[in-house]
């Protein structure tokens, strides 16, 4: 352990103030404006319930998608060779780099009413799904897919391929290696990618507004809740966003070795 | 210890999966769940509205569920013009209730409403934080250097009437934030983060963060505001009936209660 030694005073007193105005001191102004003695009202509230609800749905078939699909990318980045598999592997990141309300407007203009395909949807099938939960989970979706995908590829890539080449020469069939080698060996990573993914999907906003709006019940998940809530309650708005924030902390300690620990996953 | 570690996700994972069942089960109102036989209108009835009728359409919309026992009633806030691109790109929804004509327009145009039907009026005033620490005392103020001016965007219906009140008062508008809806505008007031902005009488009526400074009936805009049946209504049937609902003498009440004027 030398991360530490002969650390220069001056990089850290200018990273101990960052540390200090952009997250200790937010943070604590959170706490401190709580309106602790609200609580149970605020928590009792229908709007507040009902976003808190939306937001564990919407989050957890963004996870379920997530990994549906994401681990299929992440074996075939990791472990197929094929034309493009660079070009592939930088689109598949872009929702990482891109400003989520820029995805939230290609997701409008390809599925809504009079999108790219949202008007043969609507014509052929009548199906809507612009400012429905359903596009709230395709939002979610667009910017946790990434997170999942990362996380388990670069644990696919580095890990150990002996005892999948053994159970191959043992004659156990591509499936079963799958099965009972290859994703064994990946467990944890696809532990952490999923409560990265998880958490990301809980926090989405700007994707979610622009191709779900903010409909009570429908698709006002939590963000959208407190960004609705500052407009009229500031008290909801603070209470929401530090359930939100123990749900953060909550994740970050589950994931504490891995980030801190001897990690194997993603060099 | 990867296992380990992965068990404890998986747990973390599990117990808001739990959590969330436990949400879903106290979900629907038992009202709503229970429907008592007194009117042939059944279902959702999905109102889309104007930021400033919140929170008097609440109290209509509670009477007309009173009055339809088989109805509930879902009502979405937002500024009109973000409404109106909602409803275009597809957004569901049964009634829409503008703060003016032209973004009910809007949506007429784009073939998806039914008439636009006038039901309130409203006045424009200057809103300012409590005190009114800046000592602004007309429109002219607005324009003072320095002054923080929260005003709605040109788009919104409450952006295009200050914009109008401004033009009657030949002043050049101010260089303020273009808030989505007036409800942003009170906010950035109330909390003190705007000097002044421009909202509506019945905004100020109801918040006790923000002082209102009447405008001169010579800079008076005419702000009515329009109920129209969306086209695609997934209940037409309520639909009508609460768009005829507002017009009547129940809704007007209580609508004039809150400091709306008749259409």
């Amino acid at each position: 352990m030398t991360r530490h030694r002969a650390l220069p005073l001056a990089l850290g007193l200018l990273g101990g103030l960052g540390l200090l105005v952009l997250v200790v001191l937010p943070v604590a102004a959170l706490a401190v404006r709580a309106p602790w003695s609200d609580l149970e009202d605020l928590l009792g509230d229908r709007t507040n319930r009902e976003a808190l609800r939306l937001s564990l749905v919407v989050s957890l078939w963004a996870l379920a998608a997530s990994v549906l699909v994401g681990f299929p990318i992440a074996w075939l980045l990791a472990r197929v060779e094929f034309p493009g598999r660079a070009f592939v592997r930088a689109l598949i990141t872009l929702p990482m780099v891109v400003p989520p309300v820029v995805g939230g407007v290609a997701l409008l203009v390809a599925f809504g009413r009079r999108g790219l395909v949202g008007q043969w949807l609507d014509q052929w099938f009548d199906v809507r799904l612009a400012y429905t939960t359903t596009a709230a989970v395709l939002a979610a979706t667009f910017v946790s897919l990434p997170f999942f995908v990362v996380t388990v590829e670069s644990a696919l890539r580095a890990a150990d391929r002996r005892p999948e080449d053994a159970a191959r020469t043992l004659g156990a069939r591509p499936g079963t290696v799958l099965w009972r080698v290859t994703l064994p060996g990946v467990r944890g990573a696809i532990g952490a990618g999923a409560a990265l993914a998880w958490a990301r999907a809980l926090g989405e906003f700007g994707a979610t507004i622009t191709f779900a709006g903010s409909f009570e019940g429908r698709t006002q998940t939590m963000p959208l809740a407190i960004s609705k809530a500052l407009e009229r309650d500031v008290e909801s708005a603070i209470l929401l966003s530090l359930g939100l924030l123990a749900v953060a902390v909550v994740v970050l300690v589950a994931l504490r070795e891995r980030w801190w620990g001897r990690a194997r996953w993603g060099r | 210890m990867p296992p380990r570690r992965s068990r404890r996700v998986a747990a973390l994972l599990a117990a808001s999966l739990v959590a969330a069942a436990a949400c879903g089960d106290d979900g629907p109102d038992p009202e709503a769940a229970a429907p008592r036989a007194s009117s042939s209108l059944r279902g959702t009835l999905v109102v889309l509205a104007a930021s400033s009728l919140d929170p008097a359409l609440g109290a209509v919309a509670a009477r007309f569920e009173a009055a339809h026992d088989g109805v509930a009633v879902e009502l979405g806030f937002d500024g009109s013009s973000t409404l109106a691109t909602q409803i275009v790109e597809g957004a569901p929804g049964d009634v829409f209730a503008s703060a003016d004509e032209a973004n009910l327009t809007r949506v007429r145009d784009a073939g998806l409403a039914g008439p636009a039907v006038p039901f309130a009026t409203n006045e424009l005033v200057i809103v300012v934080p409590t005190g009114n620490p800046a000592g602004v005392r007309d429109l002219h103020d607005l324009t003072r250097p320095g002054l923080r001016v929260a005003l709605c965007g040109p788009e919104v219906p409450c952006g295009r009437y200050a914009g109008l009140a401004f033009d009657r008062a030949r002043v050049a508008g101010p260089v303020a934030s273009a808030e989505p809806n007036v409800r942003a505008v009170l906010t950035k007031v109330a909390l003190g983060e705007a000097d002044a902005g421009i909202a509506y009488a019945t905004d100020a009526l109801g918040d006790a963060a923000v002082d209102a400074i009447d405008l001169p009936t010579e800079l008076q805009v005419p702000v009515t505001y329009h109920v129209g049946v969306l086209q695609d209504a997934p209940n037409p049937a309520a639909a009508t009936s609460f768009a005829a609902f507002l017009t009547g003498p129940a809704a007007q009440a209580i609508l004039r209660d809150a400091g709306f004027g008749p259409p």
